[in-house]
C-alpha cells in the first residue's frame, strides 16, 4: 500500500488580498440600533432621562463609569454614532442588469475624473464669457480674490470629499486647473463652485491682550502678571510711583534671594526698560529652586509690565526674550542608562 | 422577448444609418486627411485614395461603407442594451468625448489607461463587474503614438471593437475600422454626433418595441 499523504490544515483566507473591511448596510443599521438602545441604558444607569440623553452627556457617563489613564484620547473607550466610528465606504457600483451607475466608472477614479471634467466645464463656460465679454467691448472686471485669505483643500481633504485614493500628481493637476479657473478675470458665475474648494485660513497672529492698567483705592496704578519657570510659579503686582522696593512672599528681596545671581535675574526687566527706581512689586512664589523661582518672578514682571509701556518696546522685551516661556524643564530618566542622557560605564570585558 | 431580438438581425440596415451623413458631409469635416506619407502605416494603404503633396488622402467610399456597418453594429449593440465603451486620448477631444458618452447614457474613458482595467477588472473593481460589451476608439493611438493598450485588451477579452483609424494606425486588431481622420475637431464632432444619434435611435426604437410587446 502507498501511503498517501495528507494534511488536515484549511484553506486558509488570505486577509491582506480581500483589503479593507466592507461594512454591508445591514450591519450598520444593526450596530445604530445597538447604539441607540445602549444610550438608553446608560441614561438609565446614571438615572437620567432617555429621551434627552446627548452626545456629550455619553462621554461624561463613559468616562465616569470606565476611567482610564491613557495618554492617548483615541485609545481610551468611547461610545460613539456609528457613522462617526466606521468610515463612510462606496457601495457597489452597478445595478441589478450590471451597467454602472456612473458614466466614468470603467476608468478606475470615477470621483475624481469627473470633478476634473466639470471643472473644465467651468473653465470654458468661463472663456466663453469671456469672450462674449470681447466682442461686445465692454471692460473685463478686474476684482481681485482675497487670494491671502484662504487655501486649496489639502489631499487628504480631497481623499475625504471623493471617497477615494487621490495621487501627488492627480491633486497636483487638480490644484493648477483650479488655478486656471480663478485666473480667469469673469469667473462670477463659478464663485461658488470654488469657494467649494477653497477653506478661509484663521488669522494666524494671535494679538496677545495686553491688559488695561487698574487703579486701587489710594489711586495708585497696578497691574499683575504670571510666569512659570520648571516648577515654580509666581504672580507679581507690580505698582507704579514707587521707589523700586521688591516683596517676595512677605520678605524683602536681600533676605528672600541671598545670591547676586537671583536678585539680578528680578532686575532685568526694570533695568531693559529704565525703571530701576520707579515701581514697587509685590510677589507671591512657590515651587521650584533658588533660580527657578527667581526666573518665574522675572517673567511675572515682565508681563505685568506690559502695561506700563508702549507697543514698540513690548516688541522689544519680546525680542530681548523677556515675554518667551522657558520650556527647559528635568529630563527623565531612561532605564539603562545612568541618568536622562549619561549612559553606565562601557566596559570592554 | 426572442422576437424582439432575432427581427432586427434579418434586416441588412435595420436602423437606417446611411441616411445619417453624405459624402459630402464627411469631406466638409475633413475626414479624407490623413497624416505625411512618412507617418503612413503598411496596413493603411488599401484604405488610401492617393497621396497629394506628400500628404495621405483617405478614400471616403471605402469611408462610407466602413462607418455604415460599424454604426449599424453600434446600434444593434445599443438596442440589445450592451455596454459601450467610449475611448480617445486625445486631450483637446477628451471633453467632448466625456459628453457624448455622458448624453448617450453609455461610457467613457479619455484618461490614462491603468494596466488591469479589462483583464484585472475581478480584483481591481469587484466581484460582479460587467465588462463592456462594445469598445469604440475614436483616436486608435494614445499620447506616444503607439497603438491603444484597450484594442489589445478587448482582444483578449473577445470584446468588439469600433475604431476611428488614421494613415498612422494599426487597422489588424479593431473589429470595424472606419478609416478616417482623427486630429481635426470638425471631423470629432461629426463622428460624436454620428455615434450619439445612432445610439440615442437605437435605444428609442428598442423602447418602442418593449412598448409594443407589452401592449399585446
Amino acid at each position: 500500500l502507498r501511503l498517501i499523504h495528507t494534511s488536515t490544515a484549511v484553506q486558509r483566507k488570505n486577509v491582506g488580498a480581500s483589503g479593507p473591511e466592507k461594512y454591508t448596510e445591514a450591519f450598520i443599521k444593526k450596530q445604530i440600533e445597538e447604539f441607540n438602545l445602549g444610550k438608553r441604558h446608560l441614561a438609565n444607569m446614571m438615572g437620567e432621562d432617555p429621551e434627552t440623553f446627548t452626545q456629550e452627556d455619553i462621554d461624561r457617563a463613559i468616562a465616569y463609569l470606565f476611567p482610564s489613564g491613557l495618554f492617548d484620547k483615541q485609545a481610551r473607550p468611547m461610545m460613539k454614532h456609528p457613522t462617526e466610528i466606521f468610515p463612510e465606504q462606496r457601495k457597489i457600483q452597478w445595478g441589478e442588469d450590471g451597467r454602472p451607475f456612473h458614466f466614468l466608472f470603467y476608468t478606475g477614479k470615477q470621483s475624481y475624473y469627473s470633478l476634473m471634467h466639470e471643472t473644465y466645464e467651468k473653465l470654458l463656460r468661463a472663456q466663453k464669457y469671456q469672450d462674449q465679454l470681447i466682442a461686445q467691448g465692454l471692460p473685463l472686471q478686474k476684482e481681485k480674490r482675497n487670494l491671502a485669505g484662504s487655501r486649496w483643500l489639502t489631499k487628504i481633504e480631497l481623499e475625504e470629499m471623493l471617497l477615494e485614493k487621490v495621487s501627488d500628481n492627480d491633486y497636483s493637476r487638480f490644484i493648477q486647473l483650479l488655478q486656471k479657473l480663478v485666473a480667469l478675470p469673469c469667473n462670477d458665475i463659478e464663485e461658488k463652485y470654488i469657494q467649494k474648494f477653497s477653506k478661509e485660513v484663521p488669522v494666524q497672529m494671535q494679538k496677545v491682550l495686553i491688559e488695561p492698567l487698574q487703579h486701587d483705592e489710594r489711586g495708585v496704578a497696578f497691574s499683575t502678571g504670571e510666569g512659570r519657570r520648571k516648577t515654580a510659579s509666581a504672580t507679581a503686582i507690580v505698582y507704579d510711583n514707587g521707589t523700586g522696593k521688591m516683596t517676595v512672599n512677605g520678605k524683602d528681596i536681600l533676605h528672600y534671594f541671598p545670591v547676586l545671581q537671583d536678585r539680578e535675574q528680578l532686575l532685568f526687566p526694570f533695568q531693559f526698560l529704565d525703571r530701576i527706581g520707579k515701581h514697587d512689586t509685590v510677589c507671591t512664589v512657590s515651587g521650584g529652586g533658588r533660580s527657578a523661582q527667581a526666573g518665574a518672578i522675572r517673567l511675572a514682571c515682565a508681563k505685568a509690565l506690559r502695561s506700563f509701556v508702549t507697543e514698540k518696546e513690548v516688541e522689544f522685551m519680546r525680542q530681548a526674550g523677556l515675554l518667551t516661556v522657558d520650556p527647559r524643564v528635568k529630563e527623565r530618566k531612561k532605564p539603562g542608562q545612568e541618568g536622562a542622557r549619561r549612559k553606565f560605564t562601557w566596559k570592554k570585558r | 422577448d426572442d422576437k424582439l431580438l432575432t427581427e432586427p438581425l434579418n434586416h441588412p440596415d435595420f436602423f437606417n444609418v446611411k441616411e445619417l451623413f453624405t459624402l459630402k458631409d464627411l469631406f466638409d469635416a475633413r475626414v479624407h486627411l490623413g497624416h505625411k506619407k512618412g507617418c503612413r502605416h503598411r496596413f493603411m494603404e488599401p484604405y488610401i485614395f492617393g497621396c497629394r503633396l506628400d500628404q495621405d488622402i483617405i478614400d471616403l467610399d471605402q469611408t462610407m461603407q466602413h462607418l455604415q456597418l460599424a454604426l449599424n453594429f453600434t446600434a444593434h449593440i445599443a438596442y440589445r442594451k450592451g455596454i459601450i465603451l467610449f475611448i480617445s486620448r486625445k486631450r483637446q477631444f477628451c471633453h467632448l468625448v466625456e459628453s457624448t458618452a455622458r448624453d448617450c447614457g453609455e461610457y467613457a474613458h479619455t484618461r490614462f489607461w491603468q494596466g488591469g482595467l479589462l483583464t484585472n477588472a475581478h480584483i481591481q473593481f469587484g466581484a460582479g463587474v460587467r465588462l463592456p460589451d462594445l469598445i469604440v476608439f475614436l483616436s486608435s493611438l494614445n499620447n506616444v503614438f503607439q497603438p491603444h493598450v484597450a484594442i489589445r485588451d478587448a482582444a483578449k477579452m473577445n470584446i468588439p471593437t469600433v475604431g476611428v483609424v488614421d494613415t498612422n494606425c494599426n487597422p489588424t486588431l479593431i473589429t470595424y475600422p472606419i478609416p478616417g481622420n482623427d486630429d481635426s475637431p470638425s471631423a470629432m464632432e461629426l463622428y460624436c454626433k454620428l455615434f450619439r444619434m445612432t445610439i440615442i435611435r437605437a435605444k428609442d426604437k428598442r423602447r418602442q418595441d418593449e412598448a409594443v410587446e407589452e401592449m399585446r
